[in-house]
């Protein structure tokens, strides 16, 4: 049993009569990177905000290390923040800002000094000591912040979407380097963000949320792979959708027809992240497949898989793949869209406008929910354990 | 290296010959006219004399100086105490309040000067308001005179100059992220500290702007003290005009102008320079 550092039960905050945090119920563990994804407007700073002690919850509790904090102010509480556009104090240089924790502490002389200088050292900012914050870059604004929110040895890091006022390039190399920090020091993260492809990348756990409810706590590969909230489903990455019944069900498979004349047959993948849902026969159900789980063919698969005939009706280049927008021959208004990665294997067989092919995909490759959120499955499935926040 | 301007651009102009014709072009006037000797009639004869410097420094006009000063002072240090609270309200207000309470600080300016102070007067005189309504009230029995005094000469340059003091610092507090008072928070910084390491710093040009447009007119304010302090309250400002219009000595009004202004320029200059020095390489901020 890993240990849950720091918990959050039924957490609820209401501004007026608009409730920005609906009930939210989360472990974070020890020395984890944490994000919380989600919208603007999803309740996520506030989220944070009720963790780092600018905000009181409604109701519900905050327990670190068992010890409960939500009425501590924001500097009992052993969290400290990066703020996010850093708040660094203008008026004061590198050096005072990072400083200022401890001084606020009556930490003084030597014991301050070596602090500084580590906690400078840490973010690789020792040469800018004496320099002014205005006449620093954007990265080494958020090295200061870090460096400044690290020095109080806090048991968790907050993180308000720190990488947000970087551009593109900066934004990609300041992910790597919070991530090998997170990793040396064994900190507790917690990165609130809403571009999903930086919470995937860097986080042990996700939480999604949306208009105030955590919709779903997992890993990247269990967010993704298996969303269990339509919600979930289409804010990371982006989904095909396809309305469904099931037709006949097995132990092992699901056939389910729709607008198209072949059963589609549906299967668990291997890896037991997503287990086969409970069905009954004729049930209503919504079939979703990520873009990039087709495969564009000349001719019809021989194999067991799933296919439909399509019509290409456009083409987007995007360097590492070819996003294609495809319309069905037996349903025009189902449209289709299908990501396939740009190698040199590939390349010959570069599809044009208008061309007619089959796209396939495998059964283990859907994913099947009801009209909301996600079926419930089996019991004996291993899939129990991701249970949502 | 930026190429070094050696004249003014043609838009400076009009503005600097503004300012020579109306500012530089009288100073010197008035300087030259501090150092003639007076006429027997009002008029001025061409002798050239220190005389009248010498005679400022008479222990009487010192006392007057001095008191000119203290109350000078201290309405810029009540303004900076009432006006700093009401300046955080509205940089804090949303911009529905914020608006309206903008407004009430202004209106004030649409009411002439003279009437605004001559209706403060009859409001605390004896036979005012406050006074009858102190009576009805029971509060005190007798009437009660505020007027004619140096107290009231402090309220009424306090109500008048009080907007100059607010503007500025509102302008300074509109542009203080407070978020930085969060972060101040999150680093253990008490209420105290946030408020001196962090406000105060942050906001000390819109203090700096804002004193100095309190403190300069109130130390050569003439009219205030006149209707609101009776005969009793002798001001820098009162000498110099009465110097000027009933004792008809211009070179000793122009004499004691020029010592007042220089007090005035020279500790402008010295506060300026010890602040903005603590700035170091930092962009001043505009207030």
């Amino acid at each position: 049993m890993v240990f849950r550092m720091l918990r959050l039960l039924g957490l609820r905050k209401s501004f007026g009569t608009m409730e920005a945090v609906k009930g939210a119920d989360l472990e974070i563990q020890e020395g984890e990177f944490f994000s919380i994804l989600g919208p603007s407007g999803c309740g996520k700073t506030t989220l944070l905000r009720l963790l780092g002690g600018f905000e009181k919850p409604s109701s519900g509790q905050i327990l670190l290390d068992g010890r409960r904090i939500d009425q501590l102010p924001p500097h009992q509480r052993q969290c400290n923040t990066v703020f996010q556009r850093y708040a660094l104090f203008p008026h004061l240089n590198v050096w005072k800002n990072v400083a200022f924790g401890l001084q606020m502490k009556a930490i003084k002389g030597q014991a301050l000094k070596t602090r500084v200088d580590e906690a400078l050292d840490l973010v690789q900012m020792q040469s800018f000591a004496d320099r002014n914050i205005t006449t620093l870059s954007g990265g080494q604004q958020q090295r200061v912040a870090l460096a400044r929110a690290l020095i109080n040895r806090p048991k968790v890091l907050l993180l308000d979407e720190p990488l947000s006022a970087l551009d593109l390039k900066l934004r990609q190399q300041m992910k790597i380097e919070l991530l090998n920090l997170q990793r040396k020091l064994k900190q507790t993260f917690i990165f609130v963000t809403h571009d999903q492809e930086e919470a995937l990348t860097v986080s042990d756990r996700i939480a999604v949320m949306n208009e105030g409810v955590v919709e779903q706590v997992g890993t990247a590969q269990e967010i993704y792979e298996y969303p269990r909230t339509n919600f979930v489903s289409q804010f990371i990455g982006s989904i095909n959708c396809l309305e469904a019944r099931v037709n006949t069900f097995t132990n092992d498979s699901i056939a389910i027809s729709s607008d198209f004349k072949r059963n589609f047959s549906v299967r668990a993948p291997r890896d037991g992240l997503r287990p086969l849902p409970q069905v009954q026969e004729g049930m209503k159900v919504r079939l979703m497949i990520r873009p990039e789980k087709f495969k564009i063919l000349k001719s019809a698969p021989t194999l067991d898989q799933n296919h439909i005939e399509a019509s290409i009706k456009e083409v987007m280049y995007k360097g590492p793949s070819t996003q294609f927008l495809l319309q069905a021959k037996e349903s025009p208004e189902t449209s289709f869209s299908v990501s396939q990665s740009n190698s040199a294997l590939t390349a010959k067989k570069t599809f044009g406008i208008g061309d007619r092919v089959f796209i396939a995909w495998a059964p283990e490759d859907c994913i099947l929910m009801g009209s909301e959120n996600a079926l419930p499955v089996h019991e004996s499935s291993p899939a129990l354990e991701l249970q949502v926040g | 290296m930026a190429k070094q301007r050696s004249f003014p651009p043609p838009a400076a102009w009009p503005g600097i010959s503004w300012a020579g014709l109306f500012l530089l072009a009288p100073m010197i006037i008035v300087f030259i006219y501090s150092l003639l000797v007076k006429g027997v009639y009002g008029g001025i004869i061409f002798e050239w004399t220190i005389k009248n410097y010498e005679r400022a420094f008479d222990w009487l006009y010192l006392q007057i100086f001095y008191e000119s000063l203290k109350l000078a002072a201290l309405t810029t240090l009540s303004c900076l105490l009432i006006g700093y609270p009401v300046a955080y309200v509205l940089a804090t207000a949303t911009a529905g309040t914020r608006n309206t309470l903008l407004v009430l600080l202004i209106i004030p300016f649409w009411t002439n000067f003279v009437v605004r102070t001559y209706a403060l007067k009859l409001l605390f005189s004896e036979q005012g308001p406050i006074s009858q309504m102190g009576i009805s009230l029971g509060l005190w029995s007798e009437p009660i005179m505020w007027s004619n005094s140096s107290g009231m000469v402090w309220f009424g340059m306090l109500t008048n100059y009080l907007p100059y003091m607010v503007l500025p610092l509102y302008v300074s507090l509109e542009k203080f992220d407070f978020a930085l008072l969060e972060a101040g928070r999150d680093l253990g910084a008490s209420a105290w500290n946030n408020f001196w390491r962090v406000l105060i710093p942050l906001t000390k040009h819109g203090i700096i702007t804002g004193s100095i447009l309190v403190f300069t007119p109130a130390l050569g304010e003439f009219l205030i003290p006149d209707m609101l302090g009776g005969a009793k309250v002798m001001l820098m400002g009162n000498l110099i005009t009465e110097q000027f219009l009933k004792m008809r000595d211009w070179p000793f009004g122009s004499a004691l102008s020029i010592i007042l202004m220089s007090v005035v320029v020279f500790g402008l200059v010295t506060i300026l320079r010890i602040w903005m020095k603590e700035d170091g390489k930092l962009k001043p901020e505009k207030a």
